[in-house]
């Protein structure tokens, strides 16, 4: 067996109640949407741009919008058939206005013509596996990867060709796989790993052959013991020994940031600042892993999405999902509880953004649809408590935020290193005032003056 | 589809993230203080009588009835927190056992008008209102706050006594069952700082539950006792003695009048053991935890200003490691 290695937290986190109602239910395949809505911003990175028109017909993992600039992640039809028309979407996180192409299906499903140079799923012959990887060149591996439109799937959305090509000068000794899923209630990822586990190791062989790091960490919260068991079992399978150890963590909140996470396993702290390749690590997430493998060795471009719906649902479920189907249609499919009100989220519940439409669809960082009854919540004066600040992963001090965003006063937020602040959540969560912290904080930062 | 549709889009409500809540709210931490002072507040009824119990009522009472009028009048929400209870309580259990009613009702009235409400109510406060009541009474009506009794228990009888720390308190018996007594609390004082067992008990709930930082009762003390020792007092009767153990677990530990960062906390306490060593040396007047905590309270701004918590990945500027 490989050991497994055990770490406390580095940090003092929160004991969320984990409510993964899903945790043990199979990812079930959504046929594709009969329309789907496609938005032009899924990730960080140079703006795409269309490079379809009204009327073209397109097949299922055909680009429709790229960027000239490598620094961007392109996107792919999901369903084949008619581009509809072009529309407006409300980006959730940002709350501004952009692009969306509606493409109706034309009910086959045709993919474009993919070279598939490995079948994982019925093929044991992991040496050639590897062999093939190996025999691929840097350059076409990270081509593979952009091309497909691969992002950071665990929420960043930060082009992953990017993330693993560090600029010269920068040596990358350190490879982390987050598998924390540490947000209540999502457990796609943990699914992911149990039902596509060859996928993601295969993955992150791709990852670290381009890096060559010289330790590589598969990082699991214990509340997940069966992934822990089935992917250290595979590791033995498919003969990832020696470099690549699997590690359980503490479920903690949040455990899944990069900078706990890095800072827990190897004790490294990254800059304020800074990226976390600047302390030589890169951390990719489970669902990038999968998603890597499928572009380097399948060919297939990023348009599914494992999601968790879940939440105030008499049958909360996993699905694999087209990216761009109209989120109702997987609320319809779990049962929506009664309710007098309802927040629909798409993420987490610490993290996640407030949708105010049903209609939108699954983008490239969806990763779980909640449903939560509507909640009065109060906001008192801050009592001085210091509970955000003892709460803080980045020991910030939050109560300032909220108290110089009230005054206007956004220069001072930089004082108390407002930029610094992962939007965890919480500050928010502890705050016996029930201060919307994470508000104050987002307008903090979009009015803090230019340096 | 189409149904659900519309029937979800009447039902959608916003928020913000996080939108989950621990639900650890103020009332709840506040309650919890209220029953962490019922232990004192019980000693004072067991000790000083019924007198006391009205006197605890009252005070407390009329703070609520204050908040509300206040909160009325300005025609804000009035929360029952139970912040104005504790003001209450806390400051019934600073007061001699037997101060007429009528100034119970007036300077508890006075903690929560001017000390409370006037700056803008609960967090905004910068002194804390049950100690700003004290002050005021002690100027206003400084015989009444001077005239200590013996413990009558549930007797009507009160035989004026000194409290230890007064000028002029006789030592009886020998040293050890003073201490003795002053742990349990039948050696007189204001009602609820006579019995250090019964504060200490409340406190160890706020303690245990992390209302409270242990920091700044520690530092409190802890300055307090090293300062006896090298002024060459006796240091467990400096501790046990006046108000020093509920001003030290209760009073110099509210939120809004402390410093909110661990290390400010440590400042704090040990700024309180000092001036309450300069008073207790100096002054004519023997308490001086009530004065020391208000002084405080004015510098805690400042403190809050210098000492800042260090981010992650912080490093000095010029500095590139
Ligand atoms: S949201 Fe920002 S300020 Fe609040 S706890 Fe998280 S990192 Fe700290
Ligand atoms: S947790 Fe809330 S009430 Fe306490 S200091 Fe922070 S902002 Fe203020």
């Amino acid at each position: 067996m490989i050991p497994v290695i055990r770490k406390k937290s580095a940090f003092r986190g929160l004991h969320l109640r984990e409510n993964k109602f899903t945790a043990s239910k199979p990812i079930e395949i959504l046929p594709f949407p009969s329309k789907a809505t496609v938005a032009l911003q899924q990730s960080l990175g140079a703006p795409c741009k269309f490079i379809v028109e009204r009327g073209n017909i397109v097949k299922t993992g055909q680009k429709i919008a790229d960027s000239g600039n490598y620094v961007s992640a392109p996107i792919h039809s999901p369903v084949s058939g008619k581009i509809a028309r072009i529309t407006k979407l409300v980006n959730p996180s940002t709350s501004a206005l952009m692009d969306a192409v509606i493409i109706e299906s034309d009910g086959e499903d045709h993919w474009i013509e993919m070279e598939k140079k490995f079948d994982i799923c019925n093929s044991g012959d992991y040496k050639k596996l590897k062999g093939i990887i190996d025999s691929l060149t840097d350059e076409v591996i990270l081509a593979l990867i952009r091309e497909s439109g691969i992002v950071g799937l665990g929420g960043a959305t930060f082009p992953t060709h990017v993330k693993l090509k560090p600029p010269p000068g920068k040596k990358i000794d350190i490879v982390i796989l987050n598998g924390c899923e540490c947000e209540p209630f999502i457990t796609s990822d943990h699914r992911i790993m149990l039902e596509y586990g060859k996928q993601v190791l295969a993955g992150l062989y791709i990852i670290s052959r381009i890096l060559s790091p010289g330790e590589i960490y598969i990082a699991i919260e214990d509340n997940k013991r069966d992934a822990i068991e089935y992917i250290s079992s595979l590791m033995e399978q498919m003969g990832f020994t020696d470099k690549y150890k699997v590690v359980s963590l503490p479920s903690r909140y949040p455990m899944g940031a990069e900078k706990s996470l890095i800072k827990t396993i190897v004790n490294r702290t990254v800059p304020m600042g800074g990226l976390p390749l600047d302390v030589g690590t890169v951390v990719n997430n489970v669902a990038t892993a999968k998603a890597v493998y499928e572009a380097v060795i399948e060919g297939k471009p990023l348009v599914e999405k494992v999601v968790t719906v879940t939440g105030g649902f008499e049958n909360p479920k996993n699905f694999l999902v087209r990216i761009g189907t109209p989120i109702i249609e997987l609320i319809g499919l779990c049962g929506l509880r009664e309710a007098k009100e309802c927040r629909v989220i798409m993420g987490g519940p610490m993290m996640g953004n407030i949708l105010v439409d049903t209609d939108f669809p699954v983008i490239k960082a969806t990763n779980c649809i909640l449903i939560m009854d509507g909640r009065e919540s109060i906001e008192k004066n801050c009592i001085n408590c210091g509970r955000c600040i003892r709460a803080c992963p980045m020991n910030l001090m939050p109560l300032e935020y909220v108290r110089n965003v009230k005054k206007g006063n956004y220069g001072a937020c930089r004082d108390y290193y407002i930029e610094n602040c992962i939007e965890c959540g919480s500050c928010a969560y502890v705050c016996p005032a029930n201060i919307p912290i994470v508000g104050y904080i987002k307008t903090g930062k979009s009015m803090l003056p230019k340096k | 589809m189409a149904e659900e549709k519309a029937s979800m889009a009447e039902k959608m409500v916003l928020s913000h993230a996080p939108h989950i809540w621990s639900g650890f709210s103020i009332s709840k931490i506040m309650y919890i203080v209220v029953i962490a002072l019922l232990f004192p507040a019980a000693a004072s009824v067991y000790f000083f009588g019924y007198y006391a119990l009205i006197l605890l009522l009252v005070s407390t009472v009329s703070a609520v009835l204050t908040e509300f009028i206040i909160k009325k009048a300005r025609k804000k929400k009035f929360v029952m927190d139970g912040s104005a209870v504790i003001t209450g309580l806390l400051f019934a259990l600073t007061l001699p056992p037997r101060v007429p009613i009528w100034m119970v009702v007036l300077g508890s009235v006075f903690s929560i008008a001017i000390a409370k409400e006037a700056f803008g109510g609960l967090g905004y406060n910068i002194f804390n209102p049950a100690l700003a009541g004290r002050a005021f009474m002690t100027v206003c009506f400084s015989r009444e706050m001077t005239t200590w009794v013996l413990p009558t228990y549930f007797k009507f009888d009160a035989v004026t006594g000194a409290t230890p720390l007064s000028e002029g308190f006789v030592q009886q018996a020998d040293r050890l069952s003073l201490y003795w007594n002053m742990f349990l609390g039948s050696t007189g004082g204001s009602l609820g700082e006579t019995s250090a067992l019964m504060i200490l008990a409340g406190a160890l709930i706020l303690l245990a539950l992390r209302i409270i930082d242990w920091r700044i009762p520690v530092f409190y003390l802890g300055t307090v006792a090293l300062g006896s020792f090298l002024l060459g007092e006796d240091v467990i009767f400096q501790l046990l003695g006046g108000g020093l153990m509920i001003g030290a677990f209760f009073m110099a530990t509210d939120y809004a009048t402390s410093p909110v960062m661990g290390n400010g906390r440590i400042i704090f306490g040990v700024g309180l053991g000092i001036l309450t060593l300069l008073f207790r040396q100096y002054s004519p007047m023997p308490e001086g935890v009530c004065f020391s905590i208000l002084i405080m309270n004015a510098v805690t701004p400042l403190i809050d200003r210098y000492i800042k918590s260090v981010p992650f990945g912080y490093r000095r500027k010029g500095k590139n490691a």
